[in-house]
Formats: C-alpha cells, sequence, structure tokens
C-alpha cells in the first residue's frame, strides 16, 4: 500500500518542541512559532541535551540576535502565508514593520544579508508553495486557488507561478500527477 | 548564507562546459565545493565511493557517452542513501519532452545550458539559493521543481 499525506509543518514542530522540552521537565512557554521562553534557570547540560535532541529534527536553537530577528521574520511571514485570513501582499511591509517594531528597509537588508534572498521573494516562494500543496490535493480548481491566495485574478497567479518555477500550473500538475502514477518505473524509451 | 560549504558535482562530457561551470562558481560569492566528473559512468562510480561525502547537488547533462543522464537519475533515484540528492539537469536540450520527463523522474531543476557566461553565474546562484531555501524554510523537497 501507498499513500500520501500532507501535513502542518508549524503543528508538527510545537510538537516536537512541547515533546523534547517536557522530557527535559522544564517549564515553559510558547511564544510565538519558533519562539521558547524558558520560565526556570537552565543549566548548561540541560540546554546542550535539548540542542542535541531537538537538532535530530532539524531543529536548530538560534542564539546569535540577527539570526533571531530574521526567524521572527519568517514565521510573520510563514503566519501570514498560511493562516486563514491571508493579508493582501501590498500590506506586508506595514504588518513586518508593525509586528516586529523595526523599520522595513531595517528588516529587510538584515534579511538579504542572511539568507541572500529578499523578503519580497521569501513571500513569493511560500505563496507558489501553499499553491503547489493545494494543487496536488486536488480538491481546488485553479481559480479557486487564486481566489484564496489573493491573487488578483487567475492570470496574475499563473504568471506568478511560472516566474517563480520555470512551468506553469497545468504542467506542474501533470509532472506531480504522473510521478506518483505506478508506470513511472517502466522504461524510458521502448 | 551558511557557514558550511554547499558540494555540487557536475557530469558533463564536454571539457568546454565543465571548465565555463566551474569559473562561474568561483566568481559567484558563494560557499561552494565544486567537483567533475567526465561521464555518466564516472558519476555513479564517484557516488558510490563510501568516503566521499555525498554533493547537496548534482548537474547532470543529459547527453553522455558510456551512460546517458536519464541512466544516471533512474539510477541515483533506485537507490536509498542517493535519493535525496537534489538533481539539476544541465542540458542543451530544451524539448518540452526531456524536461517533463526529467522532472517525472525525480529531477528538481532543469537548466537549459545559457549561452552567455553572465547567465551562467544568475542561474547557478538562483538554483543554490532555492536548493537552500528548500533544505532550511520548511518547504516541501517533493515539490521543488525549477525549469530555468
Amino acid at each position: 500500500m501507498k499513500f500520501y499525506t500532507k501535513f502542518d509543518i508549524n503543528l508538527i514542530c510545537k510538537k516536537i518542541l512541547q515533546e523534547q522540552l517536557d522530557k527535559l521537565e522544564l517549564s515553559y512557554t510558547l511564544v510565538g512559532f519558533s519562539e521558547v521562553a524558558i520560565n526556570e534557570a537552565i543549566t548548561n547540560e540541560k540546554l546542550k541535551q535539548l540542542s542535541t535532541n531537538l537538532n535530530s529534527y532539524g531543529i536548530e536553537i538560534v542564539e546569535n540576535s540577527k539570526s533571531v530577528l530574521v526567524q521572527k521574520i519568517k514565521d510573520a511571514i510563514i503566519e501570514m502565508v498560511y493562516t486563514e485570513e491571508r493579508l493582501p501582499v501590498s500590506t506586508i511591509s506595514a504588518h513586518l514593520s508593525d509586528k516586529l517594531g523595526y523599520s522595513y528597509g531595517h528588516l529587510s537588508n538584515l534579511f538579504a544579508d542572511v539568507t541572500y534572498t529578499s523578503i519580497e521573494n521569501f513571500v513569493i516562494m511560500h505563496r507558489v508553495e501553499l499553491a503547489k500543496q493545494l494543487i496536488t490535493t486536488d480538491e481546488l480548481s485553479f481559480t479557486e486557488i487564486a481566489y484564496q491566495l489573493k491573487y488578483s485574478s487567475l492570470a496574475h497567479f499563473c504568471t506568478q507561478f511560472k516566474n517563480t518555477t520555470g512551468l506553469t500550473p497545468s504542467v506542474f500538475k501533470r509532472i506531480i500527477i504522473k510521478r506518483r502514477s505506478p508506470s513511472i518505473n517502466a522504461p524510458l524509451y521502448v | 548564507m551558511q557557514n558550511e560549504p554547499i558540494h555540487v558535482l557536475l557530469a558533463d562530457d564536454e571539457e568546454d562546459d565543465r571548465n565555463f561551470f566551474i569559473d562561474a562558481f568561483k566568481e559567484l560569492k558563494i560557499n561552494v565545493v565544486v567537483n567533475v566528473v567526465n561521464n555518466g559512468q564516472e558519476l555513479i562510480d564517484h557516488l558510490s565511493q563510501t568516503h566521499v561525502s555525498l554533493p547537496h547537488v548534482v548537474f547532470l547533462d543529459l547527453n553522455m557517452p558510456r551512460k546517458t543522464g536519464f541512466e544516471c537519475l533512474n539510477e541515483i533515484k533506485s537507490m536509498d542513501h542517493l535519493k535525496d540528492i537534489s538533481i539539476a539537469i544541465y542540458s542543451t536540450s530544451a524539448s518540452e519532452k526531456d524536461i517533463e520527463e526529467t522532472f517525472v523522474r525525480g529531477a528538481n531543476v532543469y537548466i537549459k545550458k545559457p549561452s552567455s557566461f553572465s547567465s551562467l553565474k544568475k542561474v547557478l546562484a538562483q538554483v543554490i539559493a532555492l536548493n537552500w531555501q528548500y533544505h532550511t524554510s520548511g518547504l516541501n523537497r517533493d515539490h521543488f521543481l525549477l525549469s530555468l
């Protein structure tokens, strides 16, 4: 038997964090998507243990303040893109600077320095990523996806998808469907 | 972008193409270690060695003697310890059929070999940056498809 899954990355991370923190019997509060406040003095050994345990899930404790702020920017963007009440893209700069308390110019320079991509590209990448998820779960038409993701039109959605991936939404969908079909193991040229 | 260097491996039988590829990475300010092999068989041999660290991205020419890019792609994707390596097809062909077929068979990126050195640099930087995003930003790697 073979099946496909869809998942909520944020929920997974939250669960893992909780499990690992509980395991070490720490008193903590989960502040945001990725922010953890430890409500007690933590020994270096325990912190090291926690860091090792989390590393095996690909979760890293970030310490330097630049990385922390970049992570906060990413969290805020992911929250905006993936939660139901998606904000229009035009309001992202205002939203980020309100939420994080820095000018957008500062945030965008810092982001570009650390990640080699711009905030705008990061937003587009995640919107397209969500679109891919919706396309492959096959429940919505392209028009519905465009509407859900707050694109101004189907054409705008298709253009951005093509500009980001080099493929049209229909070709993308066809490739994913073919990949999942069992005939993939058949010889290529007969 | 990262402290650890990104390892890339190119399999291409054209010496000029290999040299352009190496030069392009030299001029890009990214921390990348580039290795090259001359054909498909050498690629598979290289990846089968146990003491080498596996590349993060393999750039694969389609048209090679001894073992074609298609054959390499199939072999890599059928091996458990290799199938998670990102594969970027690097070919002179821009046929829709090749593009779609390689994606269906598990390639992540399809690059039509650029005609100028500056666009080559741009394309390679784009691939490395996106590959890195797919490793660090919680994106679904099954959906990592990029045609350039």
